[in-house]
């Protein structure tokens, strides 16, 4: 009964795939110190995978265990159906893309990008085809002859995934692929290898720091923090439901709002906040014990703001003062004063242009905030 | 005002700088031609003492003997001082590390006098124990400046390394590069610089040693600062002047050449850079 076309684009529903890169229980120490706390992973074949988080949570030091430079504490590491426990970097079936890019400087670009495959003993003939057809992937056949130092950061970006690419890895290992571009060249970069990723269907894991980058690269993400996942799934997924503060405040902006469930209902639970007095009608499944105390996430573009009173009571509104305006052209962010200190940020499209029948909130007004049911998320830690 | 003022001392300050630095030399040069026999009393123009030096077989013998000595030594340093090198820094922490990177800069800091005494007592024991070395000369010059001038290389190739990202040997590695093909396809040619440096340092230190060469050197070996040495014990000969002057014009040249090299390679540089700014 398995639609196979079902999961194509989502093999970590399908409960018969089976996982291209399994890390069980790995765990990594450096002295003291734990990098990687025991954690457990499964990546599917072609999924553009991010390992997403501050500096030291734990992300470059568990891709260079799956690249090989650095051997787990405990716990075994398999990449199609072989432990790579005991596998030198130089025999395993994965390439790496370095955040410095690490091409040699002494060597032309076809130089660099054929390293591999003279490694590999391939024939001279086969060794250029390959090179230039991967020149011509990454757009750079004309630099052949450079030399790194020749080369602007962005080609030299591209050179560096030529060469990972060229050996045709099963699985390709980025780190912080974009992190030296700057941002126009980063938008427009972060397209391509997409492209190429989807081209090639190589199974990519990349590690960044930056959330945006992560949210349109990648199938799935993995939230890390120190050591430890704190939450896996699509960018939807994290970003819509958050499954702990720290998650949401990682990805994106929210409202934090401290509360306490006072009805567990069948399809809702109703919290009750103090600061600022106000009750969270919240729709989607979950079950609280009542009395138990939880903080309640809001997106600022999930919150309507109006001049007008649009709801009566307390629940899903709340009443408050301007405090800040930023106009950033297609939207403009409110810092709104709820209560005596709380400030609750909103984002809001300027669909329409202010003119008299529409005069726009200004600073000091009062205002009327509101959500759906279906907009704040309930997280207990 | 003010500008011109400043601009007059800071003339002056580098041209004194310079005097300091140049007038005795070109003291020394000017003095290579005088004719007369003694050294300090202009006597007139002469190229006389060139040629008395180019007769003097025991300066050539005493510079071929130098040389030698300085290339033997370059050579092993290099090899020795790289190998150091790259213990002290890819190998991590390793037991023993730092006795040993202490030891290795011990020879930069130890006075000439006693590393020159105590290789002279290695040499005496190792002979009476083993026989060898049965005579003191090229070879135990050739040992003692290697023991010193390693160390130099050690650390050259130990900062240069360390300057060196990682990154490279593992993306080689990741590449399907063996430990030792890293070496020779990444680290060895990315050290070549250091390691020249190495052996021009090694060669010059070995070429102008005087105190430790005394200390190990036998009746036979003589080398061109011993040999510069003795003459001004018994007395200042002109001849000396001229070797002298032969020695810097040696000496310039190659200095010339080599910022000629690294001038060309700065431009080289400069216009990549240039190049690649103008395609964004």
């Amino acid at each position: 009964m398995v639609n196979a076309a079902e999961y194509e684009d989502r093999p970590w529903l399908d409960p018969e795939a089976e996982p291209f890169i399994k890390v069980q229980s790995v765990s990594k120490q450096f002295g003291d110190f734990t990098a990687v706390d025991s954690v457990d992973l499964e990546i599917y074949k072609g999924e553009l995978f991010c390992l997403l988080g501050g500096s030291g949570c734990g992300k470059s030091t568990l891709l260079r265990m799956l690249a090989g430079f650095e051997t787990p504490s405990s716990g075994s590491i398999l990449i199609d159906g072989v432990n790579m426990n005991d596998v030198p970097p130089y025999e395993r079936p994965v390439n790496m893309m370095f955040q410095s890019y690490a091409l040699f400087p002494h060597m032309s670009v076809e130089k660099n990008v054929g390293y591999g495959l003279r490694r590999d003993g391939v024939a001279v003939s086969e060794i250029e085809q390959r090179v230039q057809e991967m020149l011509a992937m990454v757009e750079l056949s004309q630099f052949a002859k450079r030399k790194p130092h020749q080369l602007s950061g962005g080609q030299k970006q591209r050179v560096a995934l030529a060469r990972a690419l060229v050996k045709q890895p099963k699985v390709l290992l980025l780190d912080e692929p974009l992190g030296a571009l700057d941002k126009r060249l980063r938008e427009q970069t972060q397209y391509e290898l997409m492209n190429i990723q989807e081209q090639l269907g190589v199974t990519f894991v990349v590690v960044t720091h930056d959330q945006e980058e992560a949210m349109t690269l990648s199938t799935r993400i993995a939230v890390m923090d120190t050591g430890r996942f704190q939450q896996i799934g699509t960018p939807t997924e994290i970003y819509e439901f958050p499954n702990s503060r720290l998650v949401a405040n990682f990805i994106g902006n929210a409202n934090m709002f401290e509360g306490r469930v006072v009805e567990n209902g069948q399809d809702h639970v109703i919290v009750e906040s103090r600061h600022p007095e106000c009750n969270f009608y919240v729709d989607h499944g979950m079950s609280i014990a009542e009395g138990s105390k939880v903080w309640v996430a809001l997106r600022p573009e999930k919150v309507m703001i109006s001049k007008q009173q649009t709801a009566d009571g307390n629940t899903n509104t709340v009443k408050g003062m301007v405090h800040d305006i930023g106009y950033l052209g297609g939207t403009s962010t409110y810092r709104v004063k709820v209560g005596d200190e709380h400030l609750v940020e909103i984002t809001s499209p300027n669909q329409l242009r202010p003119k008299d029948g529409n005069p726009p909130i200004d600073w000091d007004e009062e205002v009327y905030l509101s959500w759906e049911p279906s907009s704040s998320v309930v997280l207990v830690k | 005002m003010n500008n011109g003022k400043r601009s007059i001392f800071l003339l002056s300050t580098l041209s004194f700088g310079l005097a300091f630095l140049y007038v005795p030399m070109i003291m020394l040069i000017i003095y290579s031609f005088n004719k007369s026999k003694i050294v300090a009393i202009w006597g007139g123009f002469s190229t006389k003492w060139y040629a008395v030096l180019f007769d003097s077989p025991e300066v050539w013998e005493a510079v071929a003997l130098s040389f030698k000595i300085a290339t033997v030594n370059a050579c092993f340093a290099t090899l020795l001082g790289t190998l150091a090198g790259l213990a002290l820094v890819r190998f991590g922490r390793f037991k023993g590390r730092t006795l040993f990177s202490g030891m290795i800069s011990a020879p930069l800091v130890m006075p000439e006098v006693i590393t020159g005494l105590s290789l002279l007592l290695l040499f005496i024991t190792l002979k009476e124990f083993i026989g060898w070395p049965d005579e003191r000369g090229f070879t135990t010059i050739t040992i003692a400046h290697i023991t010193f001038s390693m160390a130099y290389v050690a650390v050259i190739i130990q900062s240069r390394l360390a300057g060196m990202v990682q990154d490279l040997e593992e993306a080689a590695q990741d590449l399907g590069a063996k430990p030792l093909r890293v070496l020779i396809d990444i680290t060895l040619p990315l050290l070549a610089p250091g390691m020249v440096a190495g052996w021009l340092l090694a060669f010059t230190l070995s070429l102008d040693d005087l105190i430790i060469a005394s200390f190990v050197t036998g009746p036979e070996a003589v080398t061109l600062p011993i040999l510069i040495y003795s003459r001004i014990r018994l007395g200042l000969r002109p001849d000396i002047n001229a070797l002298a002057t032969i020695i810097i014009l040696v000496v310039a040249i190659g200095v010339l050449i080599a910022g000629y090299i690294m001038l060309r390679q700065q431009r080289q540089r400069e216009l990549d850079l240039s190049m690649v700014a103008e395609e964004k």
